[in-house]
């Protein structure tokens, strides 16, 4: 009954066209600059996108891609950027090296924090990152001498980067970081969904009790991206504290864990381009309508979020590949 | 007991109890290699119970398993399987956004210890792509390979589950009712597929229909209200009074 | 000495309150696994109504109770039946998203009709002052929340235990799967138990606008308190939402009091560390 026109061959195409560049991809980049030429005003706008794009890639990995639920992500945004900033208040305001210890610094609580995610599921893990979230947010708020408390960090401007671009006032130099920042992280992403690790995280969203049976032990998986996770929520904050020489308790607070996964939720989880067309859509919107009535934002955001979860259960990108007709 | 043939899998005394319920009571197995055993019986007479508790979905409450002569009572479930016993699931327990290509190719990135190399495309994985295509072949899903599982035929579905538990290159194969809710045409091609596997795999399985237990095992064991009632030869157990009675004897048994 | 006793005192009657505000939600998502983040927004509903009724329509304020559970009950049945229960087997995330999605919006909701100024509830003369005992002096309104705590308890204990509903309730929070075998209609079950859960939520809210105020962020505020009882105490345990909430008043009160830089601090740290141990909470059983 088997006339199959499969082949191992075949098989072994397919898989490898499933992780091929598209051509809305290859597009969709490069019109990523448009700012720079279109709308030089707004970009400190585009830097604050890029910036939580990055942080909604990260829970994209965790959320999207291994089923592990998070209300408390800005722990590790508000680590890397309390890291990033005191770096840089201590005299050392070399960009990269600044990140790459702040995301260290934020990857390895993740590290610490994941020996206790990957205990517990359902309401316990949502309250776990939820508890997590606020422990650190009191922590950094009773450590007035170290973080500034509610007052927070004023930064001294961070180097130039490659000791060239400086930092300039209106955010050239800020979103130029930024994006290449979120490229990078989005390369490293792209690369990590579309390999056997990433074939497993899915794994263990799709059925977590069959992963034990065919021999997986799928705790260590969820380590590892929790820490990588993490890390990656750490750069975004880091990149947060040195293009806007400020940090605030707020990087930490539960509006920003609520905030990234309504983002994510918007523009479809589990295909990384939902977390930055949701950080797009989410941050443009507030941008616009704070201008007509702010008091009444989580008005619409509330409402958004209750019609996409009814109708377009797997966000605004989702929504467009069915309408496409794609598989997703 | 079973011939000359050594012993892949021991269980000793096995009990588990929920709550008052005694649901596996005492039970002491061997399986020797190559074998093709039927666990038969009523239903509630804790089968299932039984294979979770081999396969460490639940913890026994005394007894001990054995694989191979090494002590796996206290092994948590991936471990055994990676010593070589896996199971199969009466209620389809496949990953339903994946592929038959994805899944099978993944179980076996996980039985190489590949599956965590996040650096590595997945399509440079060419052996482990190859294996699990060879395996989607043998169960006839080869046409199917890369749909999505949801949209597959139960059927299918059901080799699926198989074709899964192969790719960990097993010792002990356990089937939980590979034909579970299979039309019964289909249920034969299903065990033509089951007795085609290699010879040195030692396989229990559970199944209801009696047609395909005594053409396909070649020992039985009957299990009735948690412990073993009997352990025989098809024809054994076929002429057994005490089974007559218990189950044979039962109007049919769904 | 008496000072620990005050502050044991204030945080039990803290305690009370949360209970009547969480214990709800720890019954109906033992019975139907749905996490509902708005039932703080029901306490929220509660809480105006009763300053409402007493403001407007000149309720007394033990009128003004029954009124907030009533307003709270009725709202979320429309709720239930409309909305939530399409929800009921989504995934957690999208159930926690769109409850959130309420919260948001209900809150926006209280910004437009009452603005975000602080509400303030004239409690009767015989509710106010304190109360002198063994040379120490008790908030009489503290007493008459654990007063009120005590009864909801007793009403909701006698109700599970000896009642017909309350036998249906425990049956289908143990094995929703044979309740319905048995012929329950476990939906219209939930259905009823979802009322009175959101009703005693507006309860609480409408108690609460004494000790901790109301404004539009009250129901964002409260859930998190709730959702502290609700997880540690386990689902679907009455007792252990009430150990929970008494512990969760004594902490909160007690670590504000003796260590004000870390109190918050500490009960966070608390909830980690409880769940980590025991992932369904002190008295979960699944």
């Amino acid at each position: 009954m088997t006339n199959s026109t499969l082949t191992q061959a075949t098989a072994r195409d397919w898989l490898r066209r499933q992780s091929r560049w598209s051509l809305p991809e290859i597009i969709f980049w490069p019109l990523l600059l448009l700012p720079f030429v279109l709308f030089p005003t707004y970009l400190p706008l585009a830097n604050q996108i890029a910036i939580a794009a990055l942080f909604a890639l990260s829970v994209d990995l965790i959320l999207g891609y291994a089923g592990i639920i998070t209300l408390g992500h800005a722990m590790f945004f508000g680590l890397g950027a309390y890291c990033a900033a005191l770096l840089g208040k201590n005299g050392w305001g070399e960009p990269l090296t600044g990140l790459l210890i702040a995301g260290a610094f934020a990857g390895f609580i993740g590290f610490v924090a994941s020996f206790i995610i990957v205990r517990v599921q359902h309401l316990a893990l949502l309250m776990i990152t939820l508890g997590l979230g606020f422990l650190t947010l009191e922590l950094a708020n009773s450590l007035g001498w170290l973080t500034g408390g509610a007052d927070g960090l004023r930064v001294p401007r961070t180097w130039p980067i490659f000791n060239y671009f400086r930092f300039d006032l209106w955010g050239y130099t800020a979103y130029g970081y930024s994006l290449a920042v979120l490229f990078v992280c989005f390369l490293l992403s792209r690369r990590l969904v579309n390999s056997s690790f990433g074939l497993a995280l899915r794994g263990v969203r799709e059925n977590s009790t069959r992963m034990p049976a065919i021999g997986s032990a799928y705790k260590s998986h969820q380590q590892i991206i929790y820490t990588i996770s993490a890390a990656m929520a750490g750069l975004a904050g880091a990149l947060l504290a040195q293009t806007t020489s400020t940090v605030a308790l707020e990087v930490l607070s539960f509006n920003r864990s609520a905030d990234v996964v309504v983002m994510l939720i918007l523009g479809g989880t589990g295909r990384l381009y939902g977390a930055i067309i949701g950080a797009i859509i989410f941050l443009v919107a507030r941008d616009q309508l704070a201008g007509i009535n702010p008091q009444y934002w989580y008005f619409w955001i509330g409402l958004l979020l209750m019609v996409v979860v009814l109708f377009m259960p797997k966000g605004i990108l989702g929504f467009i590949s069915r309408l496409a007709g794609k598989r997703d | 007991m079973a011939g000359n043939k050594p012993i892949v899998l021991q269980t000793e005394a096995l009990t588990k109890n929920f709550g008052a319920l005694q649901v596996t009571r005492s039970v002491s197995l061997n399986l020797p290699h190559g074998c093709r055993h039927a666990l038969i019986g009523p239903n509630g007479a804790g089968k299932t119970t039984l294979i979770n508790l081999i396969t460490g979905q639940l913890k026994p409450d005394s007894g001990r398993i054995l694989l191979g002569g090494e002590d796996i009572t206290n092994a948590p479930v991936a471990a055994r399987v990676r010593k070589g016993l896996t199971r199969t699931f009466q209620i389809n327990t496949l990953f339903p956004d994946l592929t038959p290509l994805e899944s099978v190719t993944l179980a076996v990135c996980e039985r190489e210890n590949v599956a965590g190399q996040f650096w590595r495309g997945l399509s440079s994985q060419q052996a482990a792509i190859d294996e699990a295509f060879d395996i989607l072949e043998k169960l006839r899903l080869a046409d199917v390979a890369t749909r999505n599982t949801r949209t597959l035929a139960y059927g299918r579905q059901r080799l699926l589950e198989i074709a899964l538990a192969l790719a960990t290159k097993p010792k002990v194969l356990l089937l939980d009712e590979p034909a579970a809710g299979v039309p019964k045409d289909e249920s034969s091609m299903l065990f033509d597929v089951i007795s085609s596997l290699p010879e040195d795999m030692s396989i229990l399985f559970i199944e209801h229909d009696m047609d395909i237990v005594f053409r396909f095992a070649s020992r039985i064991v009957v299990l009735v209200a948690g412990g073993v009632l009997v352990e025989d030869t098809p024809d054994g157990v076929r002429t057994d009074e005490r089974v007559r009675e218990v189950y044979l004897g039962q109007a049919h048994n769904g | 000495m008496s000072s620990l006793i005050i502050v044991l005192f204030d945080g039990f009657a803290f305690g009370m309150l949360l209970f009547v505000l969480s214990v709800g939600l720890s019954v109906t998502l033992g019975l139907m696994n749905f996490i509902n983040l708005a039932h703080g927004a029901f306490g929220m509903l509660g809480g105006y109504v009763a300053v409402t009724v007493m403001r407007q329509l000149g309720f007394p304020f033990l009128l003004a109770l029954p009124a907030a559970f009533l307003a709270a009950a009725i709202v979320s049945v429309l709720f239930e039946r409309l909305l939530f229960r399409r929800l009921y087997g989504a995934a957690e995330l999208n159930q926690v998203l769109f409850t959130i999605g309420v919260v948001f919006v209900a809150s926006s909701v209280a910004t437009y009709l009452f603005g975000t100024v602080q509400q303030v509830l004239i409690l009767p003369d015989w509710l106010r002052g304190s109360v002198e005992l063994f040379g120490m002096r008790f908030g009489v309104y503290r007493i008459f929340l654990i007063a009120v705590a005590l009864v909801v308890t007793a009403v909701l204990v006698f109700g599970l235990e000896r009642t017909r509903l309350g036998a249906q309730i425990r049956a289908a929070v143990d094995n929703q799967r044979a309740a319905k075998g048995l012929g329950l209609d476990v939906e219209k079950i939930f259905g009823i138990t979802f009322a009175l859960g959101s009703g005693l939520a507006g309860l609480g809210g409408a108690l609460a606008v004494e000790i901790v105020g109301l404004d539009p962020s009250f129901g964002f505020h409260f859930l998190v308190y709730v959702l502290i009882v609700v997880s540690v105490g386990g689902l679907g345990s009455i007792t252990g939402s009430f150990v929970g909430a008494a512990l969760l008043g004594i902490g909160d009160v007690a670590g504000k009091y003796f260590w004000p830089e870390i109190g918050s601090f500490l009960i966070y740290l608390l909830l980690v560390a409880i769940l980590f141990v025991r992932p369904l909470g002190l008295f979960g059983k699944r």
